[in-house]
């Protein structure tokens, strides 16, 4: 059913922190091919050694700038992913059921079988978390790698998603983040976590953390403070021509 | 948003098509016989061809009957369990009429509420929609359902209701352009909120994270096919609306009834371009675009 479940006391979800993303892709490549090689239609390619090549992607890293009112800009990576937001609105308008939030752990997952390939769950959702597979007709979205984090075939370290197994900066964390004892939640309240467009009203349970402030440069040279400005009195050449254009109409003082 | 072919073809010619079983339902006009049989194949073949239209944009129309379970949630769901009932309400409706010249009111009057309800639920996928800003607003219900049963009154010859309709509609459709030219930016959904970033500074899209295109920048993003969206806002409202309204007002003749109706087909189809091509979907502020 469509309709969504009341939330759950376990919600199941990633803490991404944009401090430490270093932008190297290999959460993609590795959501790629665990959902490619495991659970539901694989993820498509289309024309991938052509000239246009497309394909469909459960996972995407953008790389965003940022500047500040003063200081240097920065730059930041941004995976993104399905949030399995509290309020997801792609569940409630599917019309065929096939859309769901699950109650016992939260996780927005699709019934492939049901799915029409309408569209509308990736219309309404603003974050851009759900591709409709071009050779399958089905939408693919982020399962949270619910055929690992369960599955008792795999050893321990590996149940849990496979971008966050495979991240080799640690920015990526899975945990319950309805238990405000965990892991994650922890991490969230110290490092001060957020919504991506809280004012979308989605819920997300998924939460990013912002890049850590900058340092400033300390002033480290000890003779610095002791050498005079240049002299203010100059003469000579320069000097003149200094004053000659600074009175011209419009010259800089 | 991508204006798809399917989409525009189904809203415009389904929308005329249930305007026309509305009309025919009130008993606006009340053909009997053979007469009755064409009016009616002429709404059939809009509402329903526009309906067929719209299940090629789906990834497996064959599994299209599950569309109809999820109405407590899904506008969709809604939609098409109102156009079908409308279809098989009006389709015994025009049975009585052309075969036993009767005109069953009740059946008729149901019919016609139904025909308003499907244009309706039709305008709500859309108005739903938090994630487009531009069409979140009452006026996309109020414009499918005046353009619906204006068509509608075109296409069964009623010239005044006509003129009336029009007029209104084109009033409408020019304040949901003019009000909704500025809706995504008055929505607070900006780069800084999509990227949670702004507490830091300004934030510019800087790479993205593919070389080629995707789904998402197919489907939601539609940059290019606005340069051209004022003259085409003026071609609509004047092909759509002013041209019929003039053809109308002159004396009568069927040739310019038949020229009312291809210019009034042609504005609308403009019009609808425009409503896909236009719309934003905040997920582009991902892309740095809209």
């Amino acid at each position: 059913m469509t309709q969504l479940p009341p939330p759950s006391t376990k919600k199941l979800g990633l803490v991404i922190d944009l401090d430490t993303c270093v932008g190297c892709h290999a959460c993609v490549i590795s959501c790629k091919g665990w959902n490619t090689e495991n659970y539901g239609a694989p993820l498509s390619d289309q024309d991938p050694y052509g000239g246009d090549p497309t394909g469909t992607f459960l996972n995407r890293v953008h790389s965003y700038e940022v500047q500040p009112d003063a200081g240097a800009a920065q730059l930041i990576h941004f995976p993104k992913s399905c949030l399995h937001c509290e309020d997801a609105p792609c569940v409630t308008v599917c019309p065929t059921g096939a859309s769901y939030k699950r109650s016992e752990d939260g996780i927005v997952l699709v019934n492939e079988s049901d799915c029409i390939g309408c569209g509308l769950c990736a219309w309404a959702c603003p974050y851009g978390a759900r591709e409709l597979d071009a050779a399958e007709g089905v939408m693919k979205k982020c399962t949270l790698c619910v055929d690992r984090i369960y599955n008792e075939n795999l050893p321990e370290e590996d149940r849990q998603p496979a971008c966050v197994r495979t991240c080799p900066a640690g920015a990526r964390h899975f945990g319950d983040l309805g238990d405000a004892d965990s892991d994650v939640s922890k991490l969230v309240a110290e490092r001060g976590g957020f919504d991506l467009m809280p004012e979308q009203g989605t819920k997300p349970v998924n939460k990013y953390l912002p890049p850590r402030p900058k340092d400033e440069m300390p002033e480290f040279d000890v003779l610095a403070p002791y050498l005079e400005p240049i002299a203010q009195d100059g003469k000579g050449f320069a000097a003149w021509l200094d004053k000659a254009l600074s009175a011209l109409p419009g010259g800089a003082k | 948003m991508h204006p798809a072919p399917s989409v525009i073809v189904f809203t415009v010619f389904s929308g005329i098509g249930f305007g026309m079983l509305f009309w025919l339902g009130l008993g606006a006009i009340v053909p009997t016989g053979f007469g009755a049989f064409i009016w009616f194949a002429i709404a059939y073949l809009f509402a329903v061809g526009g309906l067929l239209a719209s299940t090629f944009h789906l990834g497996h129309p064959e599994r299209a009957v599950k569309a109809f379970s999820q109405w407590k949630t899904s506008w969709l769901s809604r939609e098409g369990i109102c156009a079908v009932a409308t279809l098989f309400i009006m389709a015994i409706y025009g049975a009585g009429l052309v075969f036993a010249g009767t005109r069953l009111g009740l059946l008729g009057f149901l019919g016609a509420v139904g025909s308003l309800g499907t244009v309706f639920t039709t305008a709500m996928i859309y108005a739903q929609l938090k994630t487009v800003p531009r069409w979140k607003h009452w006026t996309t219900p109020a414009l499918f359902l005046t353009l619906s049963i204006g068509g509608g009154a075109l296409m069964t010859g009623q010239i005044w209701l006509t003129i009336i309709l029009f007029l209104i509609a084109g009033g409408l459709q020019f304040y949901a352009w003019t009000s909704g030219d500025t809706r995504l930016a008055a929505s607070g959904t900006n780069m800084e909120t999509a990227t949670g970033l702004g507490h830091i500074g300004k934030v510019r899209a800087f790479e993205p994270p593919h070389t080629g295109t995707n789904y998402l920048m197919r489907e939601f993003i539609h940059e290019v096919g606005r340069k051209h969206a004022q003259q085409l806002r003026i071609l609509a409202l004047g092909l759509g609306f002013v041209v019929p309204v003039i053809l109308l007002l002159l004396p009568f003749s069927h040739l310019l009834a038949v020229l009312a109706v291809l210019s009034h087909l042609t504005g609308m189809l403009a019009l609808r371009w425009l409503f896909f091509a236009q719309a934003e979907h905040v997920v582009g502020l991902y892309y740095g675009k809209r």
